[in-house]
């Protein structure tokens, strides 16, 4: 009875596991197609790649959009950063929660909602859309996340550490730069990974404040799936694919190697009390 | 800490709330009360609550997030509850976070493919004698593949939500003679509902506002809010009614947190 519930089991989570992967799955299945559609496949080819690489208004595309999410997690790491400490240093409860709700206000936003407003902003002020107005939002809309992965690592962080230091003559930069920031690094990489793959991933706010000039990969393959199926784009989200598959990779080693860092400390800590006594 | 450094951390942070926060949110209220003409007047509120077509279009999209939001949860709530009795359940964890690192559109994108009348869905309903159908640019199409996009948005909160459930709750209930339905129905389901929870406002609050998906799976057939906002301020240039339809949504979302009690932080959203 119980094997059987089992098996049963198993049989669900694969097809959960297979719808969510097939869709992925067949772009790059027919990436390969050397007919024209996505629906009869037709021979193997590699032209729909060499086209993505002979097309250099999508390559320049491509760099754009890598250049956005770079620049946009960089900076937004470390206004988050900023923000999270701003916030831990707040002594007022009232005060503190009140910051930490504004902060999430554009976490819960819808996009639309966001995007709309940004549009009405920059319009309102003067500012013209294209590149900079694009960099701005992604920026504005990271800060959140690296705020909420950072927070949690500053109130991890032992209090008596940075009172050691101050006793020992360590005047603001060195309180930050050698206690501080060393103890909170592991937050302000997942912050920055996370910005950097929301600003991979955005769409509806770019859409409304690129302008006509610029244009981010997620809104050239919005313009060009409107106008049908093109190859291409599938050549492109199979390297897409590929490229997500190295980030979380990356991601997942400097989670590895968070912890092993912390369990060495704590062997070592270990090892220091088995020798005290 | 000094005051100055403080002032310093606070600087750079205090004004992105101000630009990025508090003044988009407040004009977009200000330009809902604005005509195309630059006007200031109540108008944009009174054709949206006088003409039905505005009431009809939000009552249709909260419809159809209702539908996304309780198919996605059948399909989730199983999936979290069998995923965390496996053994190395965090690898499958990142197994299903893994598909929402692809670009939202090229999931659409691919379909457009599927669903399209020589697709493969419809080479199986040919297959088992159904015969081909219009999938794609139907109500049904739009459904099937937000709650495909939605899905992982939700077993996350309920898998961390069973994840911290102590087992010797379930084993309590069953040494007091319940079944595995009772257990489910009066332990399990409860003591995760807060998971639920986050999890229906990580979902229901985006699907009222998904566009892209109305243009290219919908075909123009299921208009959210989030599409009527997008019409108005890209093609008719009507941007006092679009700030009117964004505060509505603003007030769906606000009434949805309340509802789904308190604010948790949304997990890794595509938004």
């Amino acid at each position: 009875m119980k094997k059987k519930q089992l098996k049963w089991s198993n049989v669900y989570l694969i097809a959960v596991f297979i719808i969510l992967y097939a869709p992925i799955f067949y772009l790059i299945f027919y990436s390969f197609n050397a007919g024209g559609t996505m629906t009869r496949f037709e021979g193997f080819t590699w032209d729909n790649y060499l086209a993505v690489f002979e097309d250099t208004r999508l390559i320049t595309i491509v760099l754009n959009t890598l250049l956005i999410a770079l620049l946009s997690s960089l900076v937004a790491s470390t206004i988050g950063t900023f923000g999270a400490l701003a916030i831990y240093y707040t002594k007022k409860r009232q005060t503190r929660t009140t910051l930490l709700s504004l902060n999430n206000i554009l976490m819960v936003s819808p996009d639309v909602i966001i995007g709309a407003s940004f549009l009405i902003l920059f319009t309102f002020i003067g500012f013209s859309l294209g590149f900079a107005s694009v960099l701005l939002s992604h920026i504005a809309f990271s800060i959140p996340i690296v705020v909420l992965m950072v927070l949690p690592k500053l109130k991890e962080m032992n209090d008596t550490m940075i009172m050691a230091a101050r006793d020992l003559g360590a005047n603001n930069w060195q309180v930050l730069s050698k206690v501080i920031l060393p103890s909170i690094t592991p937050g302000i990489l997942a912050g920055f990974f996370m910005a950097f793959t929301y600003s991979l991933d955005d769409f509806a706010v770019t859409f409304f404040v690129t302008g006509n000039g610029f244009t981010t990969l997620a809104v050239e393959i919005y313009s060009r799936a409107r106008q049908g199926v093109s190859l291409e784009i599938n050549a492109l989200s199979a390297l897409m694919f590929l490229f997500s598959l190295l980030l979380v990779v990356g991601y997942y080693f400097i989670q590895q190697y968070n912890l092993s860092k912390k369990q060495k400390t704590k062997k070592r800590l270990l090892a220091e009390a088995v020798k005290i006594r | 800490m000094t005051k100055q450094s403080k002032l310093f951390y606070f600087i750079p942070y205090s004004l992105w709330l101000i630009f990025f926060v508090a003044a988009p949110l407040l004009l977009i209220f200000y330009q809902s009360f604005f005509t195309v003409e630059g006007l200031f007047t109540l108008a944009n509120y009174q054709t949206y609550f006088q003409s039905g077509t505005y009431l009809k279009m939000t009552l249709n999209s909260v419809w159809y997030a209702f539908l996304i939001t309780i198919l996605t949860l059948f399909i989730s709530y199983p999936t979290a509850y069998l995923l965390n009795k496996t053994k190395h359940k965090q690898l499958w964890l990142l197994l299903i976070i893994l598909p929402t690192w692809i670009n939202l559109l090229l999931k659409a994108y691919a379909f457009i493919g599927i669903f399209s009348i020589n697709g493969s869905v419809n080479d199986f309903l040919m297959f088992i004698g159904i015969g081909r159908q219009q999938i794609l640019f139907t109500d049904i199409s739009f459904l099937l593949v937000a709650t495909y996009i939605e899905i992982p948005f939700m077993i996350l909160p309920i898998f961390n939500a069973l994840e911290e459930l102590n087992p010797s709750y379930e084993q309590a209930s069953r040494d007091l003679g319940a079944n595995n339905i009772e257990t489910f129905r009066r332990v399990t389901f409860p003591l995760t509902l807060n998971g639920v929870k986050s999890g229906v406002q990580a979902v229901f609050i985006p699907s009222l506002s998904l566009f892209m998906l109305t243009r290219l799976i919908g075909g123009n057939r299921v208009i959210t809010l989030g599409t009527a906002i997008e019409q108005h301020f890209l093609v008719t240039q009507d941007w006092g009614m679009g700030s009117t339809i964004g505060v509505v949504l603003i007030v769906a979302m606000l009434i949805i947190m309340l509802l789904t009690g308190e604010k948790k932080k949304k997990e890794r959203r595509h938004k």
